[in-house]
């Protein structure tokens, strides 16, 4: 039982940062129906950037996020407008999906390049060091890593709740046309809902660089799972994004205790397939077909 | 669809050239980079028969590629199939298996639409991979099965070349009969809008269920291919999702949805592809030449080369007044 503890609160710890990564995903398909399959790639890059800041200039990892989120945004803004603004087809959401792929692909090459295959992690001094609560260890990184992860999913849902740039990424989301009659100015709230969306993957990005080794290869473990949490959570919803999240870190965990660490990831997709036979359109998405 | 003697004169020239080729040409790496086309081309094919026809993008048929592979493998560690030829006797049941195997897989993916059927269909392919890593008792897990090399001696690569046009060819056959078929017309309507077709009764699960085993077939054939050309199963490279970028690459450059099109992809795309490999494989420099070419095709000839001929040759046609029996789109009048 008391593994099981254990592994609960370490699945809600590692959940929360991939609820982080997830939202930004969730977010940007529910503005422009854009899957941006390059989100791991993204927290992959801004692994390697914060590992960088951290190690060439001793900067800590966790305070790396307010020099690589800027960056990310600028990136973000950058590729919607050079990559997705310029698709033009009817079948622009599926082109996106292959081109969002490609720049995955690139962008693992340049990391490739750059800092070859080994693995990497940004170990600060605080790496090893852990409070016990009656009995129970709460890693010190995994802690932060889930306050950060909490403190910029609760910023970003202040920024859709409450500010006037908020509500009108919820009016695109919503009707986009409507939005746009309305004096929205969508292609204004595209560009800046997809970097926002890229820099959720720079804030995820430095605390990953902690949590786990990573290489240039990684995001394809990293996209797999975030695909499986926006889907579970239903696609565009961010409450949903962060409830699948959660329970994802719960059901690896567990079963990494109770069965074997071998099958932790593959569980998930088990709880995946049972979900969807249940609801397609995932536990909060909408149908797809009303989209 | 009849067989007009233009279409028959096609098929043959195609397939004559491309079966003596090998014949023609000794040098064992131009045949090498033979097989990689063809093997490309009939993915390429397999692809376009169902997510082309239906326009339901799956991501995930690498998987069943990585499932031919190691039918292959699992099934010489286990009976005696013999060596040489034999193994290719084999390939119609593999892809018999494996596309049963995927129906029920495909009827719970098919509950999904567009976008999200994309997205199960990629985590099919990191399932699967996993799966082979981790069934280590069947698999071999990171280690890999290996395959008993035959000796087919000199000329080495032919056989395997002229296995994998058979199978490219089973592939061009059954996407042309299906385009005639009715079996065709309910894909289109699917494509066009699933909705209206199944409210005027057409039976859309059914028939994208049949277009996504054929096509799960004939992929998982060149999987069993593959695996005995390379000697080496890997989890990696079997079920590899470079592998499945590049067919769908390939068939948005021919042109989706047409008959020749995913075929015209890969005989441009693997040779380069092969020679960035050979040139740039060690670094993964060549991982950006290929981003940087899909960016390209995807911008400027999102519809592919064969349509934006068609466009062409239709407007040049309608420029130059033409002749009463142009045509207008060969759009298809769906019910």
């Amino acid at each position: 039982m008391h593994l099981v503890v254990q592994a609960c609160i370490l699945g809600v710890l590692t959940g929360g940062v991939y609820a982080l990564m997830a939202s930004g995903l969730t977010l940007v398909f529910g503005v422009m129906r854009v899957i941006n399959v390059a989100q791991g790639a993204l927290v992959i890059l801004s692994a390697y950037l914060s590992y960088t800041l951290f190690k060439d200039w001793q900067i800590d990892p966790f305070l790396t996020v307010l020099i690589v989120a800027p960056l990310m945004f600028a990136l973000g803004v950058g590729v919607q407008l050079v990559f997705i603004r310029s698709l033009r087809s009817e079948q622009a959401e599926e082109l996106s999906l292959l081109i969002t792929w490609a720049l995955a692909l690139g962008i693992e090459g340049v990391l490739g390049a750059v800092y070859e295959t080994t693995y990497r992690a940004s170990e600060p001094s605080y790496a090893n060091a852990s409070w016990t609560i009656s009995g129970y260890r709460f890693s010190e990184v995994r802690v932060f890593a889930f306050a950060l992860s909490v403190a910029v999913l609760v910023l970003l849902y202040l920024l859709l709740a409450r500010t006037r740039f908020g509500r009108s990424v919820r009016a695109t989301v919503q009707n986009p046309t409507s939005a746009q009659l309305l004096g929205v100015n969508a292609n204004r709230v595209r560009a800046l809902a997809f970097g926002l969306g890229v820099s959720t993957a720079a804030a995820a990005g430095a605390v990953y660089a902690m949590l786990y080794p990573f290489n240039p290869g990684s995001h394809y473990d990293l996209i797999s799972r975030l695909l499986s949490i926006v889907v579970l959570g239903g696609l565009g919803s961010v409450g949903g994004a962060v409830v699948a999240a959660v329970l994802m870190g719960l059901v690896e965990s567990v079963v990494a205790v109770e069965i074997s660490p071998v099958w932790s990831s593959f569980s998930y997709f088990v709880v995946l397939v049972a979900i969807l036979l249940v609801r397609p359109q995932g536990m909060f998405g909408l149908r797809e077909r009303l989209l | 669809m009849r067989v007009t003697p233009l279409g028959l004169a096609r098929g043959l020239v195609v397939f004559g050239a491309l079966a003596a080729f090998p014949f023609v040409v000794h040098a064992d790496w131009i045949v090498n980079i033979g097989v990689f086309t063809l093997m490309y081309a009939g993915l390429a094919t397999a692809w376009n028969l169902f997510s082309g026809y239906t326009g339901y993008i799956s991501l995930g048929q690498a998987a069943f590629f990585g499932l031919g592979a190691y039918t292959l493998g699992i099934t010489f560690n286990h009976l005696s199939i013999g060596a040489g030829y034999r193994p290719f006797y084999l390939l119609p049941l593999i892809g018999l298996a494996v596309a049963l195997v995927s129906v029920p897989v495909a009827w719970i993916a098919l509950r999904t639409r567009a976008m999200t059927f994309a997205i199960v269909t990629l985590m099919l392919l990191f399932i699967v991979q996993q799966l082979a890593f981790n069934l280590r008792s069947i698999t071999h897990g990171s280690q890999g099965i290996a395959v008993p090399q035959p000796n087919f001696a000199a000329n080495f690569d032919r056989p395997y070349y002229l296995a994998m046009l058979a199978v490219l060819a089973l592939a061009i056959l059954s996407c042309w009969y299906i385009r005639g078929s009715k079996l065709g017309l309910m894909l289109f309507a699917v494509r066009e809008d699933e909705e209206k077709a199944r409210g005027v009764g057409v039976r859309v699960t059914g028939a994208k269920l049949i277009a996504f085993a054929l096509s799960v077939g004939l992929t998982a054939m060149i999987g069993a291919v593959w695996g005995y050309y390379l000697f080496y199963i890997y989890p990696e490279s079997a079920v590899d999702p470079l592998v499945m970028i590049g067919a769908v690459l390939m068939t948005f450059l021919g042109g989706r949805g047409t008959l020749w099109g995913p075929m015209i992809g890969a005989c441009v795309l693997v040779p380069a592809q092969q020679w960035a490999l050979t040139n740039y494989g060690a670094t993964r420099l060549y991982l950006i030449v290929y981003a940087a070419v899909f960016v390209v095709i995807l911008l400027l000839l999102p519809q592919g080369i064969l349509p934006s001929l068609d466009e062409l040759a239709t407007r040049w046609r309608l420029r130059t007044r033409a002749p009463p029996d142009v045509k207008p789109t060969p759009k298809r009048a769906v019910l």
